[in-house]
């Protein structure tokens, strides 16, 4: 009797585009569907076209606050980036100061947002600055959480090997810990992306000198657009996507060289 | 005559243990362990799994600080390792990984490539240099960790079971690699294994040892071990395996009563 290896429909390369579009046009087909079906009013949900309209009678308003936000956001994801691999790496290599600090660090998330905000307009100023603070700080603890976490649960069998062959404490750090962290740090890094996209809209809910998706979110809010209210939500989960699709890029480029698929 | 004259002579032990106990916490590993390496011997440790044979391993390396006892070592005597697994990483390509010893020793990138690559010649693996180690297979993995053990040229190889994960085809292939590259090398050689088979065909010596706490029970000379080594047969392996064993069976039934 011979074994067969089985191929499910989804080892197939082709689904990994095909079926995530099918998902997304039915859930928009359902979204038109049960809004014809209930006859739900467009003030409480607008049909997928009537978004589509909002955002066409003034594609250059929501691209430009695209923009506006996907800089704050990107600009935020990068200090968290940079700022919480430096950290954890201070935390790594000093023991006694992470005992110090690290419970500091989960001030960062466990402290509310929205209740902060306002106060990182005074510090940070009205604006760019006090957004970015915002996106930065609730993105950064992922990214200090997992590098840590990457850097201290290194291999023992390989730490043993370096201090066999007599390496010190800062050549295993360079050459054994901060390889081993790469996988988890870029793990950090993908959940800091989405969380740095929520952290620019609640931000710019504050207030901003230009105009921002959040700041349309409000204002449509008010107006009771909701189609636009809708349309700029969407551009907002856009951002969130394609920061994270950014950084799973840039991750399975680093780890291809040493790890299969992840 | 001078071959004779170096007969006569015996060179020094290479490492000597006198009196050797250790304990973790209240757990006694090894009690009053004796034994001496002849430098460019090659001599196998045999026992019954977790009975404190690594221990010893780990003792000679000084990996475990020694707990009651002597080691004597020469001065300067360069070690190299191999353990159970292959302790590959992952991040870096063969010849890198071969290369770390020297590394971090301080040698110049030029050296440290040519003496990997040469290392890596010498356990037929020079073809996978640029591979990464998640391309190779078991054998290759571990035949890549030997390489490294010997890329400083050590005078004394420790190996602590490195094929015992390995399939048996491999199993020999590795052994019959280890065992050409002892002859044409004569490092010292200590090798911790469960296999007797594999014992008596790679070692001039087979100690074996009682259950925990580690005790020396027997000292066996293999055929190759004995001075007509070209000329034995596969029956003076067979009787060696068979004399091995039963020092084992009976250190075991012994440590029941």
């Amino acid at each position: 009797m011979t074994t067969r290896v089985r191929h499910t429909v989804a080892d197939h390369p082709a689904t990994r585009l095909v079926v995530p579009i099918l998902a997304a046009a039915s859930a928009i087909g359902l979204w038109a569907g049960i809004k014809a079906a209930f006859h739900i009013s467009d003030y409480l949900l607008p049909s997928p076209f009537a978004v589509l309209r909002a955002f066409n009678e003034q594609p250059r308003v929501y691209l430009a606050a695209t923009a506006e936000s996907a800089f704050c956001a990107s600009l935020g994801f990068l200090i968290a980036a940079a700022g919480g691999i430096a950290l954890a790496s201070a935390l790594s290599i000093f023991r006694i100061v992470e005992r110090g600090i690290y419970p500091l660090t989960l001030l960062f998330q466990m402290v509310p947002l929205i209740a902060i905000a306002p106060l990182l307009v005074i510090w940070f100023g009205y604006g760019r600055p006090s957004i970015v603070a915002c996106a930065t700080i609730v993105s950064i603890f992922p990214v200090i959480a997992n590098t840590l976490a990457g850097l201290r649960g290194r291999d023992a069998g390989l730490e043993e090997l370096f201090a066999i062959l007599g390496a010190g404490r800062r050549t295993t750090w360079w050459k054994l810990a901060l390889p081993s962290s790469v996988p988890s740090m870029l793990t950090g890094l993908r959940i800091a992306a989405g969380l740095a996209t929520i952290g620019t809209i609640a931000g710019e809910f504050i207030g901003s000198d230009r105009q921002p998706l959040g700041v349309l979110i409000t204002s449509n809010l008010r107006a009771s657009q909701t189609a636009a209210v809708f349309a700029s939500v969407l551009l907002a989960a856009c951002v969130g996507f394609a920061l994270f699709g950014a950084v799973s890029v840039l991750g399975r480029v680093i780890l291809a060289r040493w790890l299969r698929g992840v | 005559m001078p071959s004779t004259a170096r007969c006569t002579t015996l060179p020094p032990p290479a490492i000597r243990l006198a009196g050797v106990s250790h304990a973790f916490g209240t757990v006694e590993a090894v009690r009053d362990v004796s034994l001496e390496f002849a430098a460019g011997s090659f001599t196998a440790l045999v026992g019954p799994s977790g009975c404190g044979k690594t221990t010893i391993l780990r003792l000679i390396g000084e990996l475990e600080t020694l707990g009651k006892g002597s080691l004597e070592r020469e001065r300067d005597t360069t070690l190299g390792f191999a353990f159970q697994e292959p302790r590959l990483l992952p991040w870096r390509n063969v010849r890198d990984n071969i290369a770390l010893p020297l590394e971090l020793a301080g040698a110049p990138r030029a050296e440290r490539h040519a003496r990997a690559l040469e290392a890596l010649d010498r356990m037929q693996l020079a073809d996978a240099a640029l591979r990464f180690p998640h391309q190779l297979s078991g054998g290759m993995k571990m035949r890549a960790a030997i390489a490294r053990a010997l890329v400083s040229r050590p005078r004394v190889l420790l190996l602590d079971e490195p094929f015992g994960a390995l399939d048996e085809v491999t199993r020999h292939e590795l052994d019959l690699a280890l065992r050409m590259l002892w002859e044409a090398e004569r490092f010292t050689a200590i090798l911790v294994t469960h296999s007797i088979p594999e014992a008596a065909f790679l070692a001039e010596r087979i100690v074996v040892f009682s259950p925990r706490p580690a005790q020396l029970v027997a000292e066996i000379t293999t055929p190759l071990g004995t001075r007509d080594a070209r000329t034995w047969t596969r029956d003076d392996l067979g009787a060696c395996v068979r004399e091995a064993s039963d020092a084992l069976l009976a250190a075991i039934a012994g440590s029941r009563a």
